[in-house]
């Protein structure tokens, strides 16, 4: 087994025969044309050629990758339409007596090398594409044609480079994926790979003539390249490309669609995260908003209390790239099975039932007000809600909210923008919230039910405990019952309620929930997919088929 | 003549998409146009030097416009910046 590495522009993997793209090497002619007229002629003739070439890939781009990227080849279209470009061929074939070729090709060299030489990475990717139009009128000019390079087999492309059209011109049935000893992923061709779905291996250095033919797997997660790959690799690695081409098939039956149940009712489905890393997850899934965000990671990533502001940037750097989305934001459930050393917490023999979370916020306020501050501020860069987690009192509750809202004063006093339009919710992971929900219900925007610590203190049941595995039952008939009392008394005084515990992803309770009149489910980023398919298959003006 | 700043706000900058489709608005009219910025001056019916100016985020340029339908031309180019840029 040989591995090559690279740069990766598509997380997917691509499994089959590498085949050699190879182009015949053409040679321009560099003496001087007998007829500069004719030979103007000849270009002119590839220029309108080539345009028409562009606007027939804007097409097919446009079919296969979305407006975005299609547009590229109109850009194509109208470089070949530069007035200076054009100017400058004439020019070589006029005033040096050359042919059309080197003409097209010289020209094409110093605009591409024009580009090259910016500050900007962009605009340096652009060569590729003066590269791409010159290339397309030299092949013109020369009566090539690369179609057939592709082969008629499905395979992974070996190429020292690909241009945009090449990328585009290919038979996408055939081609399983690409691997390139140059390229930049802020090229046009990385850009249409990914939005085609293609995994791709761009500045491979390893890549050998040797490799055509062979079996290999593009990793396009480790960016790299197997060839003749051990059977055990193959093996796992295509089960990573199925559950791929699942999560794939899924997501383009999916995407954009309402969860709407056959019935017609509507509920939000949303992911849990714990931090910016998360974030690309939410869009991959294409999930409705977060419904859970933990917030713990501000504290556990520092060696002292973070400030105000390290909360602020991260709050606000999370709600500015999920925006318009909702983000149901978690205060601090710092204590029990997550601590830190700089808030030297006692050792406790019962953490889960002790100093934590809110409990914590409740007693030392300045701890608490440093973080609601930084949420307020981060309020204004999105659209945030905020709850309040291990809540078993009324009060607990409404000593939160006026210590948010003294925060509120404070800000607007420091003259510091925050959102007016917060909403503030209660979470329901304890019995007692569950049977006070109507008090609670009426002093907040929503509850979003923890079925996590839900379970464990309604059974009495220690989740870190091995032993206790057997007894066991994450379908709990009284877990349940909590969980439709909770709905219940959410609707009678007209806020919404959601799953944001690991039920919410469980798709044997999906159905369930949806009959209790759940309005948000909120889970880990790869179970949306599956959990909204679920929703819009179910129909709630029919009986239930189910017996839960 | 027409005069008038225009501060870039896309995080790209007139990256090559708009650049081409500023082009076309400009090849509607028959006045010339053209963009400067830190003393470089570009035409704006030209895309290979207008993307060769690199116009980033936060920078201002300037354009001028001039010829027969200079005032519609200007109200054209200054509205495709505002929406595009």
């Amino acid at each position: 087994m040989q591995v090559g590495t690279g740069k990766s522009i598509l997380n997917g993997i691509a499994i089959g025969k590498l085949k050699l793209y190879k182009k015949k090497d053409t040679v321009i002619s560099t003496a001087d044309a007998a007829d500069p007229a004719a030979e103007e002629a000849r270009f002119e003739a590839a220029r309108a050629k080539a345009i028409d070439q562009q606007t027939a890939l804007y097409e097919k781009a446009l079919d296969e990758a979305g407006e975005d990227i299609a547009e590229v080849f109109n850009i194509h279209a109208m470089m070949l339409d530069d007035d200076d470009f054009v100017d400058t061929i004439k020019e070589i074939i006029n005033g040096q007596h050359k042919c059309a070729e080197y003409a097209v090709k010289t020209a094409g060299d110093n605009q591409a090398a024009v580009f090259a030489a910016m500050d900007d990475p962009y605009l340096q990717a652009r060569s590729a594409d003066v590269i791409d139009i010159a290339q397309a009128m030299l092949d013109i000019l020369q009566g090539v044609d690369n179609a057939s390079l592709q082969g008629t087999e499905p395979s992974i492309l070996v190429a020292e480079d690909l241009a945009p059209s090449e990328t585009v011109r290919m038979d996408k049935s055939l081609l399983l994926g690409f691997i390139t000893r140059e390229g930049s992923s802020n090229s046009h061709t990385a850009i249409l790979a990914r939005s085609m779905n293609i995994p791709a291996l761009i500045q491979c250095k390893e890549i050998q003539d040797d490799w055509d033919g062979k079996m290999a797997v593009v990793d396009g997660y480790n960016a790299c390249v197997y060839v003749d790959p051990t059977p055990d690799l193959l093996e796992s690695l295509t089960k990573r490309q199925q559950e791929d081409q699942k999560k794939q098939a899924l997501l383009s039956e999916l995407k954009g669609k309402p969860n709407t149940t056959l019935d017609g009712k509507t509920i939000n489905v949303f992911a849990n995260i714990g931090g910016m890393g998360d974030v690309g997850a939410v869009q991959q899934n294409d999930a409705g908003g977060v419904g859970l965000f933990r917030t713990e990671f501000v504290y556990l990533n520092c060696k002292d209390f973070p400030t105000e502001d390290y909360q602020f940037e991260a709050y606000k750097q999370v709600l500015e790239s999920l925006a318009p989305k909702k983000v149901v934001v978690r205060t601090c459930d710092i204590g029990a099975d997550k601590t830190v050393d700089y808030m030297k917490l006692d050792h406790e023999d019962n953490p889960a039932l002790g100093y934590r979370a809110i409990r914590i916020c409740l007693t030392r306020r300045d701890f608490f007000k440093t973080q609601l501050r930084a949420l307020l501020r981060a309020s204004a860069y999105g659209n945030m809600s905020i709850m309040f987690p291990m809540i078993t009192s009324l009060r607990e509750l409404q000593d939160a909210k006026a210590i948010l809202e003294e925060c509120k004063q404070e800000l607007t006093a420091e003259g510091k923008k925050f959102s007016d339009n917060i909403e503030v919710g209660t979470m329901i992971e304890t019995p007692a919230a569950v049977l006070i929900a109507d008090d609670l219900a009426a002093e907040c925007d929503f509850f979003s039910i923890g079925t996590n610590d839900l379970t464990q203190y309604t059974c009495a049941l220690d989740r870190q405990n091995a032993k206790l595995e057997p007894f066991f039952d994450p379908h709990h008939p009284a877990v349940l019952k909590a969980i439709q009392m909770t709905i219940e008394a959410g609707h009678r005084h007209g806020i919404w309620v959601g799953i944001c515990g690991e039920l919410g992803a469980d798709t044997a309770l999906t159905e369930t929930f949806l009959r209790m009149g759940v309005d948000e489910l909120s889970m880990n980023a790869k179970s949306i997919l599956p959990v909204r398919k679920i929703i819009r298959s179910v129909n709630l003006s029919k009986p239930s088929t189910k017996n839960v | 003549m027409k005069e008038f700043q225009y501060t870039v706000k896309d995080a790209c900058g007139i990256h090559a998409r708009p650049a081409g489709l500023l082009v076309k608005v400009v090849k509607g009219f028959s006045s010339t146009a053209t963009l400067e910025k830190n003393g470089k001056t570009c035409d704006l019916r030209k895309l290979m030097a207008l993307m060769g100016m690199g116009v980033k985020q936060g920078e201002t340029v300037t354009i001028k416009v001039e010829g027969e339908d200079e005032d519609a031309a200007a109200e054209a180019i200054q509205k495709f910046l505002i929406e595009n840029v």
